[in-house]
């Protein structure tokens, strides 16, 4: 299991298009990924727009990802990376 | 006879008999089922039915509408497609066993509560969202999608809870006089799709489902909101005279679609559209636009909770060049201020936002999201005549910045080998007073004007439009106002450019004979104003107006002035 941590800092949260985007590109990925807000113990599908959306997450919250699978580094790279993107 | 009273959003007079909509979304049997096989099959059938109609209403939106609306049905396809949606839905199935429409219809309800729960209030309308979307796949279930709306056989007024974008879509333009729905608000969907189609509606109308019956005559204004059900006499009388002269003079104007918009002596003045979404697209090349003299990119950035990718911008821009056919498309860049809200750019509140941090000052002050727009209009310029109009310039400075920096994305793109128009015209609002005054160095660096009147006028007056206390003073008829336009138009030509000119004063038609006699070269208007604006010009000549000009810019006040146009009318 591979995972990583980050806050999102931007105005409007993950939501709208950052949403999408996100959820997207988890959708490339065979590993089983898993999103968990502020170290609370529900876990949220990433691919699953619904889910995500559903997650609310606003500027200030704190992200963790964990992902298993054959692509389990990729996939977190590639995650971090895009969400950083959105804060920026 | 009973009077209501909603949210008028698109305007025009209805009078017909009702047709209530019935909800379809809740009428479905629900069942114990044993085969769950069978169920998650038909789910898997009618998820593939949905997205192959949804697929549909996306192209005909984006052909017919806009790609705001085609966008609605593409995070549709999204939701229907969702893994978590799929999986509960599975649940319903296989643990509970419930039937697949009850199964649908109870995890699309689980989510939807959800979002409603959020804060957010964007995630709380997409709930909205979710129901369209279990809704389809209810009506592809239980056979009952071959039509959204019943079959109309004769002219109707469609009152209904809500209607969905899937809905509108299907509605035929020619039977539906009109629209009422209970939900809704000047920004729903239904409000946006009716504007563009021309159909008359009222949203917002709390409680008309419980008073109106098929078949009941109801008569309604979808401009002011007011609406009878089952009126009086007089009052249909009334409302049907006021139909009637609607009719009749929009026959007249719309002779005038196919003439050409020349003087009575013979000179051609142009007659451009303004437009803030490519819907308004269609209605402005049928009443005869020869061009675009304000597309206001504004509508791209205040409508979502994101600001507009590149891409998303640049195909907009581009398809609107191309419906012009090499027309000119004069584009706006973006042009808000504090007075709005749009989470994404974080605006501060301030204390004078009219005096504030808007415009061109705001790109400045956002540069990168500035340079994006920047970059999709440069882009899309290769497609057809698309010029760049800078708006709120109130001194030199901003023009040679602004020029810059335009500067700077073509050599972006040059370097990325990416084509553009090289010799793309950048022209500016005069819409402050500055501006105006320094007409003559504006002109000697920039390839255009567009006189932008209400700011002009409310900046010249340093009055509030909208403060009712002194809307006295806002008047486009004010001679200092007037005398500013004259000034701007003499500069501009003096310099050898184009002076256009984009506010309301533009579309008035007792003030065109006034501008086409100062030389005006383009007129800028909303679709609704076209046809009388050409009906205007055609009955002028240009060389008496230009004979009078001196004299009506002698009068000294506003209602000398006003008196004096009307009686030329």
């Amino acid at each position: 299991m591979t995972q990583t941590t980050i806050e999102i800092k931007n105005n409007e949260g993950l939501h709208a298009r950052p949403a999408s985007e996100f959820s997207k590109a988890t959708m490339k990925y065979k590993s089983d990924i898993k999103v968990y807000k502020n170290g609370q113990e529900k876990a949220y599908n990433p691919k699953s727009i619904l889910s995500i959306m559903s997650m609310g997450a606003v500027k200030g919250d704190v992200l963790r990802i964990e992902a298993s699978g054959e692509d389990e580094a990729a996939a977190i790279e590639d995650l971090k990376t895009i969400l950083e993107s959105f804060n920026q | 006879m009973e009077h209501l009273l909603g949210t008028g959003v698109s305007k025009g007079i209805a009078i017909g008999s009702v047709l209530v909509k019935k909800e379809n979304s809740s009428d479905f049997l629900k069942k114990s089922i044993t085969d769950v096989a069978y169920e998650w099959n038909r789910f898997l059938k009618a998820k593939e039915v949905g997205k192959q109609q949804l697929e549909v209403l996306v192209q005909q939106s984006r052909e017919a509408i806009g790609e705001d609306e085609a966008q609605i049905f593409e995070a549709h396809i999204l939701i229907l497609e969702d893994e978590e949606l799929a999986n509960l839905i599975k649940i319903q199935i296989d643990n509970q066993k419930k039937n697949t429409e009850w199964a649908v219809h109870e995890a699309a309800e689980h989510f939807a509560v959800m979002l409603e729960g959020l804060e957010d209030a964007y995630l709380k309308e997409r709930a909205h969202d979710i129901r369209d979307v279990a809704a389809r796949l209810i009506r592809i279930l239980s056979g009952a999608d071959k039509q959204e709306i019943p079959v109309l056989e004769e002219p109707c007024i469609i009152v209904a809870r809500d209607l969905m974008p899937g809905e509108m879509i299907h509605i035929n333009k020619e039977l539906v006089m009109g629209i009422i729905t209970e939900a809704g608000a000047k920004t729903s969907h239904t409000a946006i799709l009716a504007k563009a189609m021309g159909i008359p509606a009222i949203v917002g109308a709390e409680g008309i489902l419980g008073k109106v019956k098929d078949h009941e005559i109801i008569v309604f204004d979808g401009e002011f909101g007011s609406i009878f059900i089952c009126p009086e006499k007089n009052v249909l009388d009334q409302y049907k005279q006021k139909l009637e002269s609607m009719n009749s003079q929009k026959k007249e104007l719309e002779g005038f679609k196919d003439k050409a918009s020349v003087t009575k002596d013979g000179i051609k003045v142009e007659l451009f559209g303004n437009m803030a979404s490519i819907a308004e697209l269609p209605g402005l090349i049928e009443n005869g636009a020869q061009g675009i003299g304000l597309f206001r990119t504004e509508f791209l950035y205040t409508t979502q909770a994101s600001a507009p990718t590149e891409e998303e911008q640049f195909e907009i821009y581009k398809h609107t060049a191309e419906k012009l056919q090499g027309k000119t498309v004069i584009i706006r860049t973006l042009d808000i201020g504090g007075d709005k809200e749009i989470p994404y750019l974080g605006l501060d509140k301030e204390e004078n936002p009219f005096l504030g941090c808007r415009g061109i000052r705001l790109c400045f002050d956002n540069i990168e999201i500035w340079k994006v727009q920047l970059r999709a209009l440069l882009r899309a310029s290769i497609y057809g005549d698309i010029k760049i109009m800078l708006p709120m310039i109130s001194v030199m400075e901003e023009v040679r910045k602004a020029k810059e920096i335009i500067c700077e994305v073509k050599a972006e793109l040059k370097n990325s080998g990416i084509a553009y128009n090289e010799k793309l015209e950048i022209g500016i609002m005069i819409e402050t007073p500055a501006a105006a005054v320094l007409a003559d160095a504006m002109a000697s660096e920039v390839d255009f004007f567009s006189i932008g009147t209400n700011d002009l006028i409310q900046y010249t007056l340093a009055c509030d439009r909208m403060n009712p206390k002194i809307s006295n003073l806002y008047s486009q008829f004010n001679p200092s106002v007037l005398r500013l336009i004259k000034h701007i138009i003499d500069t501009g030509h003096e310099y050898g450019i184009k002076v256009g000119m984009c506010g309301e004063a533009a579309g008035d038609a007792r003030l065109i004979p006034l501008f086409v006699g100062m030389g005006l070269d383009e007129f800028s208007m909303n679709t609704s104003a076209l046809l009388e604006a050409k009906k205007t010009v055609t009955q002028i000549s240009k060389q008496e107006m230009s004979e009078v000009v001196p004299e009506i810019l002698r009068l000294k006040t506003t209602n000398e002035i006003e008196k004096y146009l009307c009686n030329l009318a």
